[in-house]
């Protein structure tokens, strides 16, 4: 009995280590790409049409906050490509020597207020409005947060949040169920909340830009099809993707 | 009688489960810069993050024996498929993922939820309150108490309340000379895994309360936040987390050996 089951604890072991493309006929490629959270949908979509460009090659993603990303290439995460939500990221991961080259610059994000749909708090902007509602931000040191702090000193209005999130999508979900009355979140994610708020245009919130860049990873074992995948994010068709998302194009 | 001894062989799996457990441990505090430590901890960030974790774990702990403790009793004494079904109700938070805790407590007492909207006709707003914190922690916490004292009160094996209701004394009488103080080992050590879990608490917090400095943004929430920025940080925390349960559950291990010798 208990042969059998080191027997079958061993068989699995190996079944696991075992490479996949032993079992897949096929010769297939696979481009792996660690892409900050808010690029989910666009990178999708992004990866599908590099497929179907390029027969045999599959795209995988990873798709978390930029400074995790960072903390596993630092590891010695296996990806190809680095795609970060901000500079400050992708700096770090230049001088850290985990790019190869110069990372480009594919889109920038800008910051909008959103509120539920029906505005129930009586909302007009980035003004007095705000007084007594619940606010919702993100919290300073994370990129989308950083952003906020800066576009407020700028624009010289005072934010009395009752929440301030880690992660952007947490201010999104506060907003749609109704929990918060307000938020300032990317305008990407104002455009995938759909019906569930309504988008209330910060005045000159375009003084406050977050730059997207995308890079090659030294030390690739695909790097020629990486700098493809890089140069499809440029392409004209790439940046249709990124702009009916509500990116801005650099 | 003598027990038989063990074989030798379950040595080795029995010590890659101690390694497994107590390396990544004992790394953390490798990682610690320990000069920077005290610098590190005496933030303003810090400190009300270790403040509020306090005073919501106590309250917590303290709802929790002040409901859970009822509740374990009637458990403990009821029998049938009823009682299945309410152990299996109170157990169930224990195992639920934190962010399935936390939307199902927003899906009840958000403010668009019906049970929430009668909440704020009564004036009680919980939305983005230290309040709400402590709802969360003793919704994940509660199971803890009820199971490690219904499991003991089930266990006891002595008739010592029938006894003393022979001789006359009345139902609260009995409950408050005898039931309590037999139970009372398995209430510290229940209530101290409260408290333990509660200090973990971290997903439903997030997904139902929020996170503001000194409001509710309590000691993991501030770690996860620390971590998106200064790593040193974040471990200097954790290790304070770290000792804060240790000290927990040795509580509760000691309480568990009073348990045994009392019998």
């Amino acid at each position: 009995m208990i042969r059998t089951l080191v027997a079958v604890a061993a068989l699995s072991l190996l079944a696991a280590c075992a490479p996949a493309s032993a079992t897949t006929a096929p010769q297939s490629t696979a481009l792996v790409v660690y892409a900050a959270a808010s690029l989910t949908d666009t990178y999708t979509a992004l990866g599908k049409s590099f497929e179907a460009s390029h027969p045999g090659v599959t795209v995988k993603f990873s798709f978390e906050g930029s400074s995790t990303l960072l903390d596993q290439l630092e590891q010695g995460a296996p990806a190809d490509v680095f795609a970060s939500a901000d500079r400050p990221t992708m700096d770090k991961a230049s001088a850290a020597h985990l790019i190869s080259g110069t990372p480009s610059l594919f889109a920038t994000n800008t910051l909008t207020l959103i509120v539920p749909a029906g505005n129930p708090a009586r909302i007009t902007g980035l003004d007095a409005s705000l007084n007594g509602t619940k606010l919702v931000v993100c919290a300073d040191g994370v990129p989308c947060g950083t952003a906020t702090t800066k576009l407020a000193a700028l624009l010289g209005v005072t934010l009395k949040p009752v929440s301030q999130e880690t992660k952007v999508t947490d201010v999104r979900a506060k907003v749609e169920t109704g929990q918060a009355d307000a938020g300032v979140v990317y305008t990407t994610d104002a455009k995938a909340s759909g019906s569930k708020v309504e988008t209330i245009p910060i005045t000159n919130a375009d003084l406050v830009k977050n730059d997207y860049l995308v890079g090659v990873v030294s030390g690739s074992a695909h790097s020629d099809l990486a700098t493809q995948f890089v140069a499809s994010v440029t392409s004209a068709k790439g940046q249709k993707i990124l702009s009916d998302a509500g990116f801005g194009l650099p | 009688m003598i027990r038989p001894a063990l074989p030798r062989w379950l040595l080795v799996p029995a010590g890659v489960a101690a390694l497994f457990l107590a390396v990544p441990l004992v790394a953390m505090f490798g990682r610690v810069s320990w000069a920077r430590l005290p610098a590190l901890l005496v933030t303003p960030e810090a400190l009300d993050a270790l403040w509020l974790s306090l005073r919501t774990c106590t309250a917590s702990t303290v709802l929790c024996l002040a409901l859970g403790l009822p509740l374990a009793m009637v458990l403990a004494r009821t029998r049938g498929r009823w009682a299945t079904v309410g152990r299996v109700l109170a157990a169930l938070p224990m195992v639920l993922p934190p962010v399935v805790a936390g939307l199902a407590l927003l899906v009840a007492l958000g403010r668009r939820a019906w049970l929430g909207r009668q909440l704020s006709i009564l004036g009680v707003d919980l939305a983005f309150t230290t309040a709400a914190v402590i709802v969360a922690q003793t919704f994940v916490s509660m199971p803890f108490l009820v199971v490690s004292v219904e499991g003991a009160l089930r266990s006891a094996q002595d008739d010592l309340d029938i006894v003393a209701a022979t001789l006359g004394a009345s139902p609260t009488t009995v409950l408050r000379r005898i039931t309590l103080p037999l139970a009372a080992p398995a209430i510290a050590s229940g209530a101290a895994l409260s408290f333990a879990r509660a200090l973990g608490e971290f997903g439903a917090t997030l997904t139902f309360a929020g996170s503001l400095q000194g409001t509710t943004r309590t000691l993991p929430l501030e770690i996860y936040l620390a971590r998106e920025s200064d790593t040193d940080v974040a471990i200097a925390l954790s290790v304070i987390l770290l000792v804060l349960a240790t000290a927990l559950v040795a509580a509760t291990a000691v309480f568990g050996r009073i348990r045994g010798a009392a019998r």
